[in-house]
């Protein structure tokens, strides 16, 4: 019987947009793009050349720091374009898909037999590297620290995130290949929802605890904290249930398959569900063809509405993003009074709203699941932090959030260690972000202050 | 749409206060305003896309809501104490248009000045106007006497904003509560306007109104006021025209005192209100009145042999400020105890110390204000031992936790 750790603390944000489980048809763009800025604390150095072919697999730029550690391409083409922005910053590796889909064939070592440094030599070397991240700092994993355990999640508590179980269950298999080479790294802990019957909890090779609890229960930086938090010195390596298969169908068919399911999902979403997708992928056609409702200006989300990135109707899919979420801007919403308003279809968790109502159990019984309006708004203007007690009821994590946000406002090295900052990611905090009276960026201090520490700390 | 020519209006008037507009000057005042109209419609630009819809002007309305209740019966008691101490009967509308005049005047300067300051300030520093005053601002009309000169509110709103907020860094950064800074301030530059038994209740016209010679049995002093003088150890609490009280009429509050503070049961109202929406903290609140019914019963039974110390433990939570204070003041998030555990002992003290105050400082009747500015000062401590817990708990775990 696996552990069970349960917390009440965190919010499940009622927004609809919820992808049913059809995987619909798709012909993707043929452009692609690689985004050095999405794979956090890498400085890119290209390897090929604008025009150059490249296979599915073909490495495209190497990270400055570790040359064996590869970014490659997700499909078979040409390199169209490579945009430099101010100082010759390299913006996006734009790749031109030839359709074809021709993979780079890898030679991969027998998991049983290999060592250590064989398997994160081959995991560089093929990208998957860019999958595995590390506490502290969330950052692209270095590969010259071993970890004292890997964390895997196996389900996103996040706003409308796809189900792993539905978009992994057929390929179980590779799953299991990827947690196999994991563990031969280190102890691979695996993070399942409880109470559901999942085929996760058939895992092998995997030390699995199951948790129960509102969002953001799903992220791996909460199950860190509960099982084996990151002290100082200490590394954690995580990486997403979805890029474990990419690890796994490389180790049994020796290519680099960056194909994922990615659920359209959000307000704005006529018939939310699951296409077929390759990493890097142009979002054009899956907006086009009267799959938006209203005319008014949306917003598109690479990845959940808390933590994803804005990316215009013309960008291209980030690495880690399993959704796409849409939603209307509403800058051009002026409500009169808008403080002093009932505004009923305006979700709060604060009591001063009658949200607590129609979520209550009788009045959902009555009537269903309230459908509340949602837009990128602020609804209201930056300030000190004036609340107390509000970021704790979200966080369930052994950490006084509104001081290490302090600490960390206030660039202070010392407190920020002592205070937990080795354990945080910003998408740990982004419910924080969420319900913060004050309106405080907190996922970018939180971002900020990691950068910070890193420089000086490392 | 029904707010579209308000729109167009507010929109034709922008540029003038942007940058290189003719009112440039003017452009906290003028963001202020428009904000307090419309809901700003900044979007996100990163991080969280959607944004939860409490922001800090509900948080700040509902505490103004919740003080309405004492303000309504603050001045209505202004009336009934001005009509009892002549010795007249009025109508329940006489008395409480007379509260209302007597009253009205020390809210508008109140705001007036404060909001003022604010709004030069906020454009000084380029910042949006904090809606702290909001509060601030009705809080202050609330603990003074109704016969405080006008002028003297005005200087004491002005220094409270000045010194004990804007210099710290406006709303949020405040170190001392900003209403009870303007009381302490009142209370130390003008002592005769603040205590003694002719402050508590007018006995003078207000706008014309009322007025009349007061009657023999008169005494203006406030319940606390009677016991700091009285000689003898056992005191029969009277109002000002000499008739018992008791629990009951502190609870309901037809008593002198300053203007929000004498109902109990309309400070319980308004607390019903910040305790339900979840803007004030229900432990800060609890642990007040548990550590100032703890503190006098200790005093009840083992204390010094004076009438402060033989008030019923019970009479000490309605009587005076102890109920508003507890409600409005401590409960303050800025200037509280931040941390959970914190804000247990944090209350808890303020409560203890505001009757130790009123048994053992003769020279302060109401101990209140001056337990919760201490506890100000301390709040920040309190929270340092509570997070040095947590620190000193993950140095631990260094080296010593299983893989």
């Amino acid at each position: 019987m696996a552990n069970l750790i349960k917390t009440k603390r965190g919010l499940n944000i009622p927004i609809n947009g919820r992808p049913i489980e059809i995987i619909g048809n798709l012909t993707l763009h043929k452009e692609f793009a690689l985004v050095p800025d999405n794979f956090q604390g890498v400085t890119p150095k290209m390897l090929v050349k604008e025009g150059e072919a490249v296979k599915a697999g073909s490495p495209v730029f190497y990270e400055k720091q570790f040359p064996g550690m590869n970014f490659v391409s997700p499909v078979s083409g040409t390199v169209k374009a490579i945009n430099r922005g101010e100082r010759r910053k390299i913006m996006n590796i734009i790749i031109e898909s030839d359709e074809k889909m021709t993979y780079e064939k890898f030679e991969t070592p027998d998991v049983n037999t290999a060592s250590t440094d064989e398997l994160i030599q081959i995991l560089q070397k093929t990208g998957m590297w860019a999958f595995i991240t590390q506490r502290p700092y969330d950052v692209i994993a270095n590969p010259t620290k071993t970890p004292k355990a890997i964390f895997i999640s196996t389900f996103d508590s996040a706003p409308l995130a796809p189900n792993n179980d539905f978009v992994i269950s057929s390929q179980i298999a590779d799953f299991q290949t990827g947690v196999n080479v994991l563990a031969k790294i280190a102890t691979v802990h695996l993070g399942i929802k409880h109470g559901k019957k999942t085929p996760f909890s058939t895992i092998k090779n995997a030390t699995i605890t199951e948790y129960d609890g509102p969002h953001p229960i799903g992220n791996v930086g909460i199950q860190i904290n509960h099982i084996s938090p990151v002290n100082k010195g200490e590394v954690v390596w995580t990486i997403n249930p979805q890029d474990v298969l990419f690890i796994g169908r490389l180790f049994n068919k020796g290519i680099v398959d960056l194909s994922r399911l990615i659920a359209l999902t959000g307000p704005s979403v006529r018939s939310p569900q699951y296409y077929n997708a390759i990493i890097g992928a142009c979002i054009e056609p899956f907006i086009h063809g009267n799959k938006i409702t209203g005319n008014k200006t949306h917003r598109f989300i690479s990845g959940n509405v808390l933590t994803g990135c804005r990316i215009s109707g013309k960008g291209y899919l980030t690495p880690y993003a399993t959704q796409l979420t849409i939603l209307e801007e509403g800058h051009h919403t002026h409500e009169l009074v808008g403080w002093g308003m009932p505004r009923f279809r305006k979700y709060s968790t604060s009591r001063t709203y009658f949200t607590f109502l129609f979520e209550s159990k009788f009045l959902r019984k009555l009537f269903g699941n309230f459908k509340y309006k949602w837009d990128t708004r602020l609804l209201g203007g930056r300030r000190a932090i004036i609340m107390s007690g509000e970021y704790e009821k979200v966080l369930p994590m052994d950490i006084y959030p509104e001081f290490l946000f302090k600490a960390m406002i206030a660039n202070d090295l010392d407190k920020m260690e002592a205070l937990g900052a080795y354990e945080i990611a910003p998408e740990d905090v982004a419910l924080c972000e969420f319900v913060c009276t004050s309106k405080l960026p907190l996922q970018q201090i939180v971002r900020n202050s990691l950068d910070y520490m890193k420089k000086e700390l490392e | 749409m029904r707010n579209n020519k308000l729109r167009k209006f507010v929109d034709k008037l922008k540029p003038h206060f942007m940058p290189g507009g003719k009112l440039e000057k003017l452009h906290s005042v003028f963001d202020g305003f428009e904000t307090f109209l419309f809901v700003p419609n900044t979007t996100s630009k990163n991080g969280v896309h959607i944004h939860d819809a409490i922001d800090s002007k509900r948080t700040m309305i509902t505490v103004v809501v919740a003080l309405v209740p004492a303000l309504l019966f603050g001045m209505f008691n202004v009336g009934y104490q001005h009509y009892l101490a002549i010795g007249q009967t009025a109508d329940f509308w006489d008395t409480f248009v007379f509260g209302l005049l007597a009253v009205l005047p020390i809210v508008v300067v109140s705001y007036a000045v404060g909001l003022g300051i604010e709004f030069v300030i906020a454009q000084i520093k380029g910042h949006e106007i904090q809606e702290g005053f909001l509060v601030s601002g009705m809080l202050i009309p609330l603990i003074v006497p109704v016969d405080t000169p006008l002028w003297m509110i005005a200087v004491a709103t002005a220094f409270s904003v000045l010194f004990a907020k804007e210099v710290f860094g406006g709303t949020g950064m405040n170190i001392f509560n900003v209403a009870l800074v303007a009381r302490a301030f009142l209370f130390f530059a003008y002592p005769t306007f603040m205590s003694g038994d002719t402050v508590w209740v007018r006995t003078g016209t207000t706008f014309g109104l009322g007025g009349g010679s007061i009657i023999d049995s008169y005494s203006g002093a406030t319940a606390l006021g009677e016991l700091a003088t009285a000689n003898s150890s056992n005191v029969q609490l009277t109002n000002i025209i000499g008739n018992p009280l008791g629990f009951l009429d502190g609870f309901l509050g037809l008593i002198p005192g300053s203007i929000g503070e004498t109902s109990t049961l309309a400070i319980l109202i308004g607390a019903a209100i910040i305790l339900f929406t979840g803007v004030a903290s229900w432990k800060i609140m609890l642990s007040v009145f548990a550590g100032g019914a703890l503190m006098a019963f200790v005093f009840n039974n083992f204390g010094p042999d004076n009438a402060v110390a033989h008030f019923p433990w019970y009479n000490h939570l309605v009587y005076g400020g102890f109920a508003f204070g507890a409600v409005f003041m401590a409960t303050d998030p800025v200037t509280a105890a931040r941390t959970e555990t914190g804000k247990w002992i944090y209350g808890f003290l303020i409560g203890a110390f505001a009757i130790v105050i009123r048994v053992l400082n003769p020279g302060y009747p109401e101990g209140m204000m001056l337990s919760i500015l201490f506890m100000n000062i301390f709040a920040a401590l309190i929270d340092y031992y509570v997070v040095e817990g947590n620190i000193k708990k993950r140095m631990k775990r260094v080296g010593t936790q299983k893989q």
